[in-house]
């Protein structure tokens, strides 16, 4: 395009804004609604389908035939609460191990101590998700690393290996980091002069810390138990290669049914649990101000 | 002052460095075995073999993953690019119906399990009858990087002044001149971070890849495949001691990146990095 | 004033969607006839095989004789490898190395192609029971060509259980609580029915795959008795190597391929077929019915089939080869591995093996009140949750 034709096209935009924001959310939008959005409704609409056991096609007819199952069968109830239960005692971990820790490099790390945390918080980003997990079952077996360390300072062993106490710390590993940096990004946000306020009015550490700076964190918080918990809610990896005979998790029964049963309408009612855990986290999240944490 | 006093500093020292030590412990494990002369992991390590590199080196197979990884990661990349940019231009500039709803739209193929997201993008190709293959994964990958680009550079809009471009097109600059000369360079390291935390969001995906991937292996399947096989697998050890080398390059050059906008005890401004770090990362399984 | 706006936002999308929602269309089936040759080979090869069966030992000279690049994706349980076939409209793998339980479903559900034994020269070699068995052969039509077949035996740590075990009661035994292992698939279910079949006579089971309600439910509770004493259902066969070696186990049911692992790794282990018997699998490699890759499949189900290859791989994993030329090749690569293994004698040995089969409705004996495979898996789920 020439000159003046670029000139009269953008100032011709620019007296329209209107067609410039549309062209700019023509793209994402397009992309989200079509591919995403379309995918996520026709998932969950086919919840009210169900398969043909022998030869694995979906019957189009409506029925509440899958969750009816899910009500009825206490398996999938005993599934459920223990995919949350963990879930949430994850996040509480991932919290009080994090806060610390960002506390720390937040307010009393040098600028150059920050950037060796900062690099270092990242790289376990970096390594393999699934060969972390995979180093913890050797760290966690009987004749493992803690075994042996615990037996070399006397203390006896423990049998964790393979159960959900081994899922339980290992979710607290992997999603550390993600728990870590938002709240790190809060803390710094927060003015030295509000502390230092806090203080001159009178308030000891404990004191100022619960009153004056763990609000102003708390969106940082949130935003990292949004990825805590929703992560930990839809694993299905984790409970499968460390988890032992009582650690089905929904993502289990969900990966279950699409890629070894092909029965996808049981999988997407079940799934509709999780989905609708998330969403109302997701609402209460927003009011607590998480987004614009994120 | 909060944890000024001797004791509080020291307290928290420590505990910062045995949170070190936890992130990685584990670490050193994986790096540690791939010196495994045996197939099986067991502590202590039966010895010290190098065997495993060279055979991973000539492994075909190992180069394909890895080079579809960084193929799919570099396509999904760009197009969370330009899709996440587009979104925070409308989101930050304009003012229009569900604006409030877009943050959240957004940020659903993370914050939904990944197995949702697999599934659903898993009927799309099915229902579209698409061959399974590098665009689906890259498909499937783009979707949930959108975020991450999004976030940073609506972060960096956020604290710019949209005078600034006015003055540029009063100064007779037409719009794409000023999106390139007065616009880009403002968002530039922004985009950049959040780029390299797109991709590596998708070089560790496994979930959402499991099912929108056909035969084809990138990295992450194919480690999941060997562990499963238990063959060969201090070879994994050495292809992930490789990746965490190699990765050191673009963990440290997001953090020169975005060193003057956050994380660093400005006291100032929204720092970008760890809201995008925490925003994109979160996809990885 | 906001929500309200953003409540507005998403019903637009979703009505907007709502418009465009419409039933989908089936996938459309295709005729492919029987092939009468084996042209060039095309490059590639994508299989579903199971975890050991796509060994670099063979693999390798197989794509240097040929050109065709093997693609393996490993899968651990029959329910996997259908669902893999039939994924992408079935064109995204070329071969399954299926078992009995999953052939006949691949081809009621048209997932697998007929295919030609006269293009397989060392079909002629295999025992008679698997020239045609009636889980690859229909109607005298040949969907596959027969493999290998095996066990599922009982894995025993030789150190630490004590004595050694002679029946299938020792994994339900209270004994060993916290240190078993069993395979985590529904198909589980006709090893708790064929050890009870000896076990618990009045309930009157003959065959493991053909149970009726109550059968079905007795083998059920008796898992459900088990459940207490598994440390980890196992899904990959590298799951349970390491659950032995690192201790967490002690005894399980396992493919001969671990054991062989394992003894490779020096753990001291053994293996046994108890006295009730057991289940086992017989495989067949199966050709896809869109496959991309024919000419390839051909190759290499033609390469799999030689003795050497069948000896190799019998060895390797711990199985019978289905072609009786492999015996002498087996014993060059180790000595005594043809008679372990019923190499040179393998018909009594043959029908003391209960095969995988898939549970129908159909009891075979003008009955059809026997739980089909669909009530099996929601059983299992109740068992493992």
């Amino acid at each position: 395009m020439n000159a003046t034709a670029r000139s009269r096209a953008s100032a011709a935009l620019f007296r329209r804004p209107w067609l410039r924001a549309a062209l700019l959310l023509s793209g994402p939008t397009a992309w989200f609604v079509l591919i995403y959005l379309g995918a996520l409704f026709l998932l969950f609409l086919s919840a009210l389908w169900s398969v043909d056991s022998f030869s694995g096609k979906i019957v189009h007819s409506w029925t509440f035939s899958n969750f009816e199952t899910l009500f009825n069968v206490p398996a999938y109830r005993t599934i459920a609460l223990r995919t949350i239960g963990i879930a949430a005692a994850v996040t509480v971990t991932d919290i009080l191990l994090a806060v610390p820790f960002a506390f720390f490099a937040a307010r009393i790390a040098s600028k150059r101590l920050q950037a060796v945390l900062f690099v270092a918080v990242l790289i376990p980003l970096w390594s393999s998700y699934l060969v972390r997990v995979f180093a913890w079952r050797l760290i966690l077996a009987k004749d493992g690393v803690l075994n042996w360390a615990l037996g070399q300072i006397g203390l006896g062993s423990v049998n964790i290996g393979y159960s959900n106490w081994a899922m339980w710390i290992v979710f607290t590993y992997v999603w550390l980091p993600f728990m870590i940096l938002p709240v790190w990004a809060s803390i710094e946000r927060v003015p030295d002069s509000l502390i230092e306020a806090s203080a001159d009015l009178g308030a000891r550490g404990w004191r100022s810390f619960r009153l004056v700076l763990l609000p102003l964190i708390l969106p940082g918080i949130v935003a990292g138990s949004i990825f805590t918990f929703s992560l930990t809610l839809g694993d299905f990896i984790t409970p499968t290669l460390v988890g032992g005979a009582g650690s089905t998790f929904i993502g289990n029964v969900v990966y279950q049914e699409v890629g070894i049963s092909n029965n996808v309408p049981f999988a997407a009612a079940f799934a509709t649990i999780p989905l609708v855990v998330m969403g109302i986290y997701l609402l209460v999240a927003r009011r607590l101000g998480a987004f614009e944490a994120l | 002052m909060i944890g000024t006093g001797r004791w509080s500093r020291v307290a928290l020292a420590v505990w910062a460095a045995l949170i070190m030590l936890f992130l990685f412990f584990p670490i050193v494990i994986i790096m540690l075995y791939a010196f495994n002369p045996s197939n099986v992991q067991s502590w202590p390590l039966s010895g010290f073999s190098t065997r495993w590199f060279s055979s991973t080196w000539h492994n075909t197979e190992v180069r394909q993953a890895l080079w579809l990884s960084v193929r799919a990661g570099l396509l999904a990349t760009a197009i969370a690019m330009v899709l996440g940019t587009m979104a925070a231009f409308a989101v930050d500039r304009f003012r229009f119906f569900g604006r409030e709803a877009v943050s959240l739209v957004l940020v659903l193929p993370i914050a939904l399990p990944g197995i949702i997201t697999g599934m659903a993008l898993n009927s799309f190709i099915s229902f579209n009858s698409l061959t399974f293959s590098l665009l689906t994964i890259v498909i499937g990958h783009a979707t949930f990087c959108i975020v991450t680009v999004y976030n940073n550079v609506l972060a960096r809009l956020r604290r710019t002044q949209s005078s600034l471009v006015e003055a540029s097109m009063d100064l007779g600059a037409d719009g794409w001149q000023t999106f390139r000369f007065v616009t880009l360079p403002m968002i530039a390291t922004a985009l950049v971070a959040g780029g390299l935390l797109a991709f590596a969001l998708s070089f560790d995906e496994i979930v959402v890849t499991t099912f929108t991937a056909g035969a084809q292996n990138t990295l992450p399947i194919w480690i999941f495949a060997h562990i499963r096989n238990g063959q060969q697998l201090p070879q994994v050890n050495v292809v992930v001691l490789f990746v965490i080398l190699i990765s050191l390059i673009p963990v440290a050059l997001a953090q020169r990146l975005t060193r003057d906008t956050g994380m660093l005890r400005s006291g100032a401004q929204a720092p970008d990095a760890g809201a995008a770090a925490a925003a994109g990362a979160g996809g990885a399984p | 004033m906001r929500l309200a706006k953003m409540d507005w936002a998403l019903a637009a999308i979703l009505g907007v969607m709502a418009i465009g929602v419409s039933a989908c269309g089936s996938s459309s089936s295709s005729t492919s006839s029987v092939a009468t040759k084996i042209g060039n080979g095309e490059g590639q090869l994508n299989l579903v095989a199971w975890e050991g069966y796509a060994q670099p030992e063979w693999v390798k000279p197989f794509e240097a004789a040929t050109g065709c690049q093997v693609h393996a994706k490993y899968a651990g349980s029959s329910d996997e490898m259908v669902t893999l076939m039939r994924q992408g409209g079935g064109s995204t793998y070329d071969m399954v190395s299926a078992s009995g339980d999953a052939s006949l479903r691949l081809i009621s559900g048209g997932n697998v192609a007929a295919m030609n034994v006269n293009l397989v020269p060392e079909w002629k070699n295999f025992i008679p029971q698997l020239q045609s068995p009636s889980h690859n052969t229909v109607n005298g039509v040949h969907y596959g060509i027969s493999l290998q077949w095996g066990p599922n035996v009982l894995l025993y740590n030789s150190s630490k259980v004590k004595p050694t075990p002679t029946s299938w009661e020792s994994i339900y035994n209270p004994k060993y609580r916290g240190a078993v292992t069993v395979p985590a698939n529904p198909i589980q279910i006709a090893d708790a029915a064929l050890y009870l079949s000896k076990a618990q006579p009045s309930l009157g089971i003959t065959d493991p795959y053909e149970l009726t309600e109550a059968q079905l439910n007795a083998a059920v509770a008796l898992l459900k008795q088990q459940r207490p004493l598994v440390k980890k259902y196992w899904t990959a066969a590298a799951d349970e190597v390491e659950l032995f070696k690192n201790g967490d186990a002690v005894i399980g049911a396992a493919w001969p391929l671990q054991t062989n692992n394992l003894q490779a790794d020096k753990v001291p282990v053994g293996e046994l077929i108890p006295a009730q018997g057991a289940t086992g699998w017989a495989d067949t490699w199966m050709l896809a019915a869109h496959a991309k890759h024919p000419n390839c499949a051909y190759k290499w189900v033609n390469w799999v089939s030689t003795p050497k290859v069948q000896a190799e791989q019998a060895i390797s994993f711990g199985e019978t080869p289905a072609n009786t030329k492999a015996c002498p090749f087996m014993e060059q690569i180790k000595k005594g591995s043809c008679p372990k293994y019923h190499a040179n004698a393998p018909s009594a040995y043959f029908e003391s093996i209960k095969f995988w089969k898939t549970p129908v409705k159909n009891c075979g004996n003008g009955k059809t009140d026997c739980m089909d495979y669909s009530v099996w898996q929601k059983k299992w789920t109740e068992v493992t949750a």
